[in-house]
């Protein structure tokens, strides 16, 4: 060390506190941010991992017990427990106590049990059976074993051993049961499908006809005052016979498709021996989990996400596809920002532009503000009350009398949703346009008045497309706010099955008044009202996964435009 | 004369030394006995003066004198603002601005305004240029045209941006941006150009070149200008006029107010003593 300077003597530095210098600010604030972040990520990722997986096909198991009874099936979880006693002698029975305890011992005093998915509930009765590893005896993976994914009664697991065809056996042995299956499912699919649009497509449209023609003649009845004039029954008489003659013989074409699809049957051998025939026309999806390499499994999964992207639900909503849920959701939406987004943005501009500055303005900001905080259930009761009983209800009287008493728009639908929605998002657009608003530069303005312009002239052709970014940022919100609510929407609208879109074919092709399904009830349902909710749980992944992938590809959407008009009037080219 | 108010600090200043040079012009804009309240906060003490046709007129005061209010009275901006209130009235070639049969949009339309800061619209260069004509409902492309690139060559910008008419008017720079307002303000033919300190927020290279822009406008518009800048008062107007404390004090030619001032205040200010 040098000896001191006698001129410049060292300073004696302060100790700046920490405090002081913001160290800990610092800290405290990106803390913060990480616990953000990490709860997002946890919750996406949690989201994205259990969604994705769900579809991969995993490996068949085949499980000799003790007692020598056979289980075949999936796994599909595995946990740790600790035995006891009585729970060892429940499972493997007196005689088996003795071999289970040395297996438990060996193991460390822990065993694993697997939750199997033996599905077949048509023969078994349920659709999953915990065992633990020291009930197994023996553990196997076997080639033979066949995975059927079936329109009715969930999953079936076994072995072929014959095929029939009309009754008469046409093909014997594993080997040769699954390649006839395997010919024959694509041709019986086919026909199956064939037969559901029949029975959607045709025999819909002829019920539709039959319920226009019946409510013709109550039109007639309620303009006659009473009983309809003779004609006119005389028409409707003829028209329903016509109809009734159609519908017979499109019912005819149906019997013909499933006796001809009865006739199409593969013999399975399940656990306990015993063989079970399998319709062909009712298996959706087969495979043989463990012949199958990866490119087969990729093939299983894209197949199934085919399925569940653009199906309809089956099983109660535990299996199949939730397209009508996907579509209802996105129409939804987009209803709901075609309604709130105008009527918030004039609100903004009067409550910004026009209205003096005052205690009633300020009074009427506070509400709108205090209107965010409600909770949603409460705008699901006022729509209910509102819309569907009083609007709706008169709509009914007015337009619809001749459906009475059944309701058209007296009941929950897809636009009384869209409303209650957008009532409820009206804030967001309101503080977020009104904020953009008062961030257009008064120079702006007053350059417009000095060029003559009128108040309008200048809110139109310079206020409002300044303001356009900070809007679709509000609408970009309510977009996000009202696709992820579920609350209000199950009392107007939302249901667990409607077979019928909001959009067809049948005039006049938009149905503003139809129930419609929604992701996000739907998550609801799978994961709560589901009967088999085991089966149903990895699906309230995948729907959620999808729920977040329509919300962002809305939003994305609206940020390109957003981010488009931005470049438009800050630079760029016009 | 009116009486004045005893709220000032300062004596009250007798009648506005107004010079013979003045009389002789003809006016385009009468102000005759103009008051202004801002709430109860007098801002304008009854002036009077006439801004003659085809010269610049430059006002030049310390702050917050009354000049700015007083060119946003002409083209009645003041009017936007909650509780102003005014006395008086002023005349646009004969015609009453205050007069409550005036159609207050009809009149801006015969004024152009540049104001302190750039203010360019947020659409392209052409529509910013043809903004007055648009308003005013003319959608014929031919001359639209012509009033944009009279417009531009007249604000000595048209050889920069003919290139890029349709590319966004923020996308200029700043000295580019006040000639574009500048182009805006004369495209539909104003009977005043009022421009409010419009080299302030300018670079001195900018100025300059909007001085000379002014100088060329000089015989073809008439000019009304705020400015600070001593300098620029001296060499881009023909009269200047002194204010002070919301006052006119001394109105005359520029060389005369700037060599051989009558009163004490307008030497003191124009000398650099206050201000």
């Amino acid at each position: 060390m040098s000896a001191p300077d006698p001129k410049h003597p060292a300073r004696r530095v302060r100790a700046l506190s920490l405090f002081a210098v913001g160290e800990p600010w610092i800290w405290l604030t990106n803390a913060a941010l990480v616990l953000c972040v990490s709860m997002i990520v946890g919750l996406v990722g949690l989201v994205l991992v259990e969604g994705a997986s769900t579809f991969w096909p995993t490996d068949g198991v085949r499980l000799r017990l003790l007692d020598g009874s056979v289980v075949i099936g999936e796994v599909t979880r595995s946990e740790l427990h600790a035995p006891t006693d009585v729970a060892i002698r429940e499972q493997v029975g007196e005689a088996h106590v003795a071999q289970a305890r040395e297996k438990i011992a060996a193991a460390g005093g822990e065993a694993r049990r697997d939750l199997v998915r033996i599905g077949n509930y048509e023969v078994t009765g349920e659709h999953f059976r915990w065992v633990s590893d020291f009930n197994v005896a023996e553990r196997g993976a076997p080639k033979d074993l066949v995975v059927f994914e079936r329109v009715t009664w969930g999953r079936f697991y076994g072995t072929p051993v014959r095929f029939e065809r009309a009754g008469v056996k046409t093909a014997d042995g594993t080997e040769d049961a699954w390649r006839a299956f395997e010919e024959a499912h694509p041709g019986c699919r086919e026909r199956l499908e064939t037969r559901r649009r029949l029975e959607r497509v045709d025999l819909g449209r002829v019920n539709h006809a039959l319920s226009e023609a019946r409510l013709t003649l109550r039109r007639a009845e309620i303009r006659a005052g009473g009983v309809a004039s003779e004609a006119d029954q005389a028409a409707w008489r003829t028209r329903t016979a016509e109809l009734e003659a159609e519908a017979t013989r499109i019912r005819d074409r149906i019997v013909a498709i499933d006796k001809e699809n009865d006739g199409w049957v593969v013999i399975m051998r399940i656990a306990d021996g015993k063989e079970v025939p399998i319709r062909v026309a009712d298996v959706v999806r087969a495979y043989r989990p463990n012949t199958l390499d990866t490119a087969g499994r990729l093939g299983v999964l894209v197949s199934r996400w085919r399925e569940f992207l653009l199906d309809e639900p089956r099983e109660a909503n535990s299996e199949g596809g939730v397209w009508p849920a996907i579509f209802g959701t996105v129409v939804m939406t987009l209803l709901m920002s075609i309604v709130v987004v105008p009527i918030g943005v004039l609100a903004a501009l009067y409550l910004r532009e026009y209205a003096k500055a005052g205690v009633v303005t300020s009074s009427v900001r506070i509400a709108v503000n205090n209107l965010a905080g409600v909770p949603s259930i409460v705008f699901g009761v006022f729509g209910l009350g509102f819309f569907c009983y009083t609007v709706g209800a008169s709509i009914d009287q007015l337009l619809f009398a001749e459906k009475l008493p059944n309701p058209t728009f007296g009941t929950g639908g897809i636009l009384w949703s869209a409303l209650t929605l957008a009532l409820m998002t009206l804030p967001v657009v309101i503080v977020a346009t009104e904020e953009a608003l008062a961030a257009v530069p008064s120079s702006m303005r007053e350059g417009s008045y000095a060029c003559g312009a009128s108040k309008w002239q200048t809110i139109r052709r310079i206020v409002l497309p300044k303001a356009l970014p900070g809007i679709m940022t509000g609408a970009i919100l309510a977009m996000a706010r009202g696709a992820g609510e579920v609350a209000p929407l199950m009392l107007v609208g939302a249901v667990k099955l409607a077979p019928e879109l909001p959009v067809d074919g049948i005039f006049p092709y938009v149905h503003f008044e139809r129930s419609f399904m929604h992701l996000g009830f739907h998550v609801y349902d799978l994961g709560f009202q589901s009967p088999n909710s085991e089966a149903a749980k990895p699906m309230v992944y995948t729907t959620t996964l999808l729920l977040i992938l329509v919300i962002v590809t809305l939003n994305l959407a609206a940020i390109r435009i957003r981010t488009s008009l931005r470049r438009r009037y800050a630079g760029g080219q016009f | 004369m009116a009486a004045f108010g005893p709220s000032t600090a300062q004596p009250a200043p007798g009648a506005p030394e107004i010079h013979a040079a003045v009389a002789n012009e003809e006016a385009v804009l009468d102000i005759d006995g103009f008051s202004l309240w801002y709430g109860a906060a007098r801002a304008l003490w009854d002036i009077s003066m006439r801004i003659p046709r085809g010269k610049v007129t430059a006002l030049i005061g310390p702050s917050g004198c009354g000049k700015s209010t007083l060119l946003r009275s002409v083209n009645r901006l003041n009017d936007l603002i909650d509780g102003v209130r005014i006395e008086g009235d002023m005349r646009l070639n004969g015609d009453s601005i205050y007069d409550r049969a005036v159609d207050v949009i009809e009149l801006r339309k015969r004024m152009g305004m540049v104001f302190q800061k750039s203010n360019p619209f947020p659409m392209s260069i052409y529509e910013n240029v043809v903004y007055p004509l648009r308003i005013d409902g003319v959608t014929d492309k031919r001359v639209l045209d012509e009033v944009c690139e009279r417009s531009l060559r007249g604000a000595a910008i048209w050889d920069e941006v003919k290139d890029r008419l349709q590319t966004s008017g923020l996308s200029l720079s700043g000295g580019q941006q006040q000639r574009l307002c500048i182009a805006r303000a004369i495209a539909a033919e104003p009977e005043v150009l009022l421009m409010d300190e419009p080299c302030s927020a300018l670079d001195p290279i900018a100025t300059g070149r909007v001085e000379d822009l002014i100088a060329d406008l000089k015989g073809s518009y008439t000019v009304l200008i705020v400015t600070h800048n001593m300098q620029q008062a001296s060499r881009s107007s023909d009269y200047t006029a002194f204010m002070y404390l919301g006052r006119l004090v001394e109105y005359g030619p520029t060389d005369d107010i700037f060599m051989r001032p009558h009163r004490k205040e307008t030497e003191d200010y124009v000398s650099g003593r206050f201000g």
